[in-house]
């Protein structure tokens, strides 16, 4: 694991679909004049024949998407994930996941991840509210070869998927012969003592977290749960079963996210004990990255002092 | 290919049609009867003379779309593919039943020939725009043909799709607007004024023609004109319509939205209907 590599998930979409878009014409990028930011320059120089932008109008990108799904085309639409899960939230029922379209909604900036933009472009709520909707596959990759490997297989997979991906760079940490499948937890630790389960750009943190705990004599199993759904719950039962304590974490508010998601199983196991380390239901605001998830407690140190609690 | 069918012969198609919207929203005891029969002119027109479709292949990839973007009046659509045989005329029996493929809001997963799901206003026109795009982008010639309602136009997504229409210039759409004037809650001028509805769609550059809606020879005079038409611009048939047309009691009353007749309601209607056939 290096920690000197950093990069933007959004930079790994950005250079799977370019080549996701050669090998197959029916790939299109749909854009909502956020294309820049959400590293799309690179498809629309190579492959303008399948490319649109349909101005800042989110709602119309959804429907439009949907309409060339059902002529067999595989559009994805890109924009921030707090306008490709809020603003397009209806459509994306009505008419992709109803009629179970094979639709992508990629989208950047996602969690705390555009710091500096503020509250309006963080995007807290999105997992949540799009693992509520029947038909629709939820995933966030936890680094740049995760992101390539899982846009790959979003693109293969027929249906509705939602694609979360951080603006800020984040440690690499898989390497390019990493494989990915949809709805599979990837392992990174086993442990005995405690579970952590996270996804997206606090999978790292999980890492750091269990390495700090290893020296302290705990042992830790970190799973990345880039599927929040389906979820795996083979794996989250193999973690109440073999542990019996569980941390979740994630760059999302814990209300409906990965933490809420695990806690469904949890509880109806009745047998092990959870807790979740996310957005502690708040609005963000203007700030660095690593200080917005210091306010929410998403930091090494709070991962290990929750796991030593558990530990006891 | 365009069928070869007079505009009397198409009347009395129209007349079926109504008959049929009634016959089931009446079994069904629910259903939208006034915005299914103003836009019953351009349904048929569209099923029986315009498009190019295969009720025994209703997903052949070459066919002309429909989109029903005002997805409540799906009973006029129904009727249509039943009488064109892409279910048995039994099945218009089981609208909004429990198991029915006639879903209370059209169901492309549900119903052959269906070919988007809508029913939230607004979104339709958005889904027929990309569909027009994936027309243009493989070169193909298959049309897209929509109907939106007035009041759905107060949805901003509409704009949205028609300024899309105009920039990749979707002259492979044509968009009926259903103006009867009565939304759910009142008329269009009292919940939320359409002021000149046409010269807006003028406005985001599509050809307009401006018709009495319920008009057979007027109906197929504009989508004559619409789809030969080759300039790069979408199209827009502007009709004036009659919320209820054909029955007189639901004409122009924004109480016969979405209620349904009873018996002695029922039996008036078709005798109406039955009295508006024309000699062909």
């Amino acid at each position: 694991m290096s920690e000197t590599v950093k990069k933007a998930t959004r930079d790994g979409f950005g250079d799977e679909i370019v080549e996701l878009g050669k090998e197959n014409s029916s790939i299109l990028v749909v854009d909502v004049d956020i294309g820049k930011s959400c590293k799309t320059g690179a498809f629309r120089k190579a492959l303008p024949e399948q490319y649109l932008n349909v101005g800042i109008a989110e709602q119309n990108a959804a429907g439009v998407a949907a309409g060339l799904a059902t002529c067999g085309k595989i559009p994805f639409v890109v924009t921030y994930a707090a306008f490709g899960s809020m603003r397009m939230c209806e459509m994306i029922r009505q008419e992709i996941c109803y009629p179970h379209l094979n639709v992508k909604i990629a989208c950047s900036h996602g969690g705390v991840t555009p710091a500096n933009d503020g509250a309006s472009h963080q995007s807290i709520e999105d997992m949540g509210i799009l693992r509520t909707i029947p038909n629709m596959t939820v995933i966030m990759p936890a680094d740049y070869w995760a992101a390539r490997k899982l846009v790959r297989a979003a693109a293969e997979f027929d249906g509705p998927v939602y694609l979360r991906f951080t603006r800020d760079a984040i440690p690499v940490i898989y390497g390019e012969n990493d494989t990915f499948e949809i709805g599979k937890a990837k392992q990174l630790r086993d442990g005995k003592d405690v579970a952590i389960i996270a996804n997206g750009d606090t999978v790292r943190l999980a890492l750091e977290a269990a390495e700090a705990l290893s020296a302290a004599g705990i042992s830790a199993r970190v799973l990345d749960m880039h599927t929040i759904k389906p979820l795996d719950v083979e794996a989250v039962c193999a973690c109440i079963d073999d542990i019996g304590r569980i941390i979740t974490v994630e760059d999302h508010n814990i209300l409906n996210g990965l933490g809420s998601a695990v806690a469904d199983v949890v509880a109806e196991s009745g047998k092990a004990v959870l807790r979740r380390v996310g957005i502690q239901d708040q609005f963000g605001m203007s700030a660095p990255y690593d200080r917005l998830l210091a306010m929410n407690g998403i930091t090494v140190e709070n991962i290990v002092r929750i796991a030593e609690e558990l530990a006891k | 290919m365009k069928e070869t069918v007079s505009v009397a012969q198409l009347q009395n198609i129209c007349i079926d049609l109504k008959k049929n919207i009634i016959s089931m929203i009446h079994k069904a005891q629910s259903g939208h009867p006034g915005g299914s029969l103003s836009v019953a002119e351009f349904i048929t027109a569209c099923y029986f003379r315009e498009m190019n479709i295969d009720p025994k292949d209703p997903k052949w990839a070459d066919r002309d779309r429909f989109v029903l973007s005002k997805g409540h009046v799906c009973p006029a659509q129904y009727a249509a593919l039943a009488m064109k045989g892409y279910f048995p005329m039994e099945v218009l029996d089981t609208l909004r039943k429990e198991g029915s493929i006639l879903q209370g809001h059209p169901d492309m997963k549900k119903c052959p020939g269906i070919d988007i799901s809508t029913g939230s206003l607004g979104q339709g026109l958005a889904c027929g725009v990309g569909m027009a795009i994936a027309a243009k982008l493989d070169k193909k010639d298959y049309r897209v043909f929509a109907a939106v309602g007035d009041g759905e136009c107060n949805e901003g997504e509409i704009w949205e799709a028609c300024q899309t229409a105009y920039k990749y210039q979707l002259d492979n759409l044509v968009v009926f607007v259903d103006y009867n004037n009565l939304q759910l809650d009142g008329t269009c001028d009292e919940i939320m004024p359409p002021i000149d509805l046409g010269a807006k769609f003028r406005a985001f550059g599509f050809d307009v023609y401006e018709i009495n809606g319920n008009d057979m020879a007027e109906m197929v005079a504009a989508l004559d004109l619409a789809v030969t038409t080759k300039n790069g611009r979408p199209k827009c048939i502007f009709g004036h319509t009659v919320k209820g047309k054909g029955v007189s009691y639901m004409e122009n009353q924004c109480g016969w939205h979405g209620v349904a007749p009873n018996d002695e309601e029922y039996s008036q209607a078709m005798a109406e209907l039955e009295e508006q056939y024309v000699k062909c």
